[in-house]
């Protein structure tokens, strides 16, 4: 185990460096990743000095909210973005030199890229965060500070998950289907505002298909006070458990690995 | 004659780019799945807020739902960041050279492109958004226009909404002339139409002061004019003078990028070999 850990890390650097060799593309890149999450910003922003409150939630709530789940995304992008891009792997071909390492495929495809421009969009997540957590009249306990720690797993977790799926099914079409990007995209879009606002169809339906409000709306409710049982803290944690069918899917995938290459 | 073959050379550019891109029918497939979701939870949103405040709401319910839905349909149209890798490309990599050798403009020939790939893409996308949200319930559907008279004019500045987001990306385009990385200039206007366009939330939600600013530039030009025209939340004195605006953008905005396109065309220096 440590010695894949050391390998990973090892990976990540070699990213990061080769990144690194071309600082202007990588800081427009992560200035760009700002700009589309601070324009999502700024249309809460307008809305709510027009509305104030959306179903009970304040202008703060929602950005403690939106902050969360920039961040469960962001992290989850950064570290799982192989498995985004795993498509390009497969048609070239290039999945094959994976197989033949020493070395677990996750590892190998997961070191193969790092993310590091999603730092763009985390200081936009920070920012927010900040903001919401001096103005959103919270009263902070123990438990709600590792709410927020656990969410961060959970979430990171899930969206990892649904990379994972996403390059699973890679094995089956070969391109990366464009309809996964509803879950993906469309969740860290839509999971600006706490689910419920969408109506009850939707909670249900991001509860039981992909656990999204387990690491959203349950716990936001503990935070904000709405609910006591200290249950609500561990939620986040049993979304974690989202990554087994993906897993299970991923492997099944990577039996029925057909090479395209040449 | 001469202006005859002249217009044959982009109108076959543009039959090129138009059929090439309605080859791409499982990816118009999956979109059209992807906008319909988008397009739902939009307007979920938009209701959620209406529950709290209708009085509050600058534009009918109705009206707003109408906008999400023509915004979804017609996003190929007027999306920001649809621009042509390949004229990235041909800057950088120094195949702009054989551009320059054809007996063409380069700039009419990628205004035509852009428009077909445009057109190409929203055709295919289009139609059954349109159809199943015109299917949809009362308050949730796509409604017809106020009037014959509104239809009309929808169609015309649909028309020259897309001439003038293609004039603004053609400017972006150029600016590749100039700056051998145009990733950050592309990606600064890439968000500024998309905000200040009204894709993000309609230019009618914003305060008064600042949406009086908005209205005037340029970006307002682009999907903000047909989408509220076709929704019935402008007033015929606004219309008018969308309509001008619009006419006014595009003229200055090609003016602009052809003066500037000639100018990098003298001093072009050819990357790679």
């Amino acid at each position: 185990m440590r010695q894949k850990w050391r390998l990973y890390r090892h990976y990540v650097s070699i990213v990061v460096r080769g990144m690194m060799q071309y600082k202007t593309s990588f800081l427009f890149t992560a200035m760009g990743q700002f700009l589309v999450s601070f324009n999502v910003f700024l249309g809460i922003y307008f809305l709510f000095q027009r509305f104030h409150q959306v179903k009970g939630y304040s202008y703060s709530e929602v950005l403690l909210c939106y902050a969360i789940v920039l961040m469960e995304f962001s992290l989850a992008e950064m570290w799982a973005r192989g498995f985004d891009t795993f498509s390009g792997l497969v048609r070239s071909g290039e999945f094959d030199r994976v197989l033949v390492r020493p070395q677990g495929e996750i590892l190998q495809v997961l070191g193969s890229k790092f993310e590091l421009t999603r730092l763009g969009r985390m200081l936009q997540a920070v920012v927010m965060l900040v903001y919401a957590l001096c103005t959103a009249q919270i009263r902070w306990t123990a438990g709600k500070v590792w709410t927020i720690l656990f969410m961060l797993v959970g979430g990171t977790a899930v969206f990892s998950g649904l990379f994972l799926i996403y390059a699973a099914l890679c094995f089956f079409t070969l391109e990366g289907l464009e309809f996964m990007n509803v879950l993906t995209d469309g969740a860290r879009e839509y999971g600006k505002y706490p689910i419920d606002v969408y109506g009850k169809r939707i909670l249900q339906l991001a509860t039981v298909i992909v656990p999204y409000a387990l690491i959203q709306y349950y716990p936001l409710q503990y935070i904000l006070g709405r609910a006591d049982s200290p249950a609500y803290i561990f939620l986040p944690l049993l979304a974690v458990l989202f990554l087994l069918p993906c897993y299970g899917l991923w492997r099944f995938g990577v039996r029925h690995y057909k090479s395209s290459g040449s | 004659m001469h202006v005859e073959v002249n217009m044959k050379k982009y109108i076959s550019f543009f039959r090129l780019r138009f059929s090439m891109g309605l080859q791409y029918r499982t990816a118009a497939a999956a979109g059209i799945v992807t906008q319909f979701f988008w397009g739902a939870m939009e307007i979920l949103v938009y209701k959620a807020f209406y529950e709290v405040d209708a009085a509050a709401f600058p534009m009918r319910f109705e009206a707003v739902v109408t906008y999400i839905w023509l915004q979804q349909a017609f996003l190929a149209v007027f999306g920001a960041w649809i621009m042509e890798g390949e004229i990235f490309d041909a800057i950088r990599n120094g195949n702009i050279a054989y551009e320059l050798c054809r007996p063409i403009s380069i700039y009419q020939m990628w205004f035509s492109r852009s428009v077909a790939n445009r057109t190409s893409k929203a055709l295919l996308r289009c139609v059954p958004i349109l159809a199943v949200a015109a299917l949809l319930p009362a308050p949730y559907g796509l409604r017809l226009p106020a009037s014959w008279a509104h239809g009309g004019l929808f169609l015309l500045t649909l028309l020259l909404g897309l001439l003038v987001i293609v004039a603004f990306t053609m400017l972006v385009y150029i600016t590749t002339f100039y700056t051998i990385s145009p990733e950050g200039v592309r990606i600064f206007c890439v968000s500024a139409v998309e905000f200040f366009a009204g894709a993000v939330i309609p230019l009618p939600f914003f305060p008064e002061k600042i949406r009086y600013i908005l209205e005037l530039l340029p970006f307002a030009s682009m999907q903000n004019v047909p989408l509220r025209i076709y929704s019935g939340s402008m007033s015929g004195e606004e219309m008018l003078r969308a309509v001008c605006l619009q006419v006014f953008w595009l003229i200055v905005m090609v003016a602009a990028g052809r003066g500037l396109c000639r100018r990098a065309e003298r001093r072009v220096t050819v990357q790679g070999g």
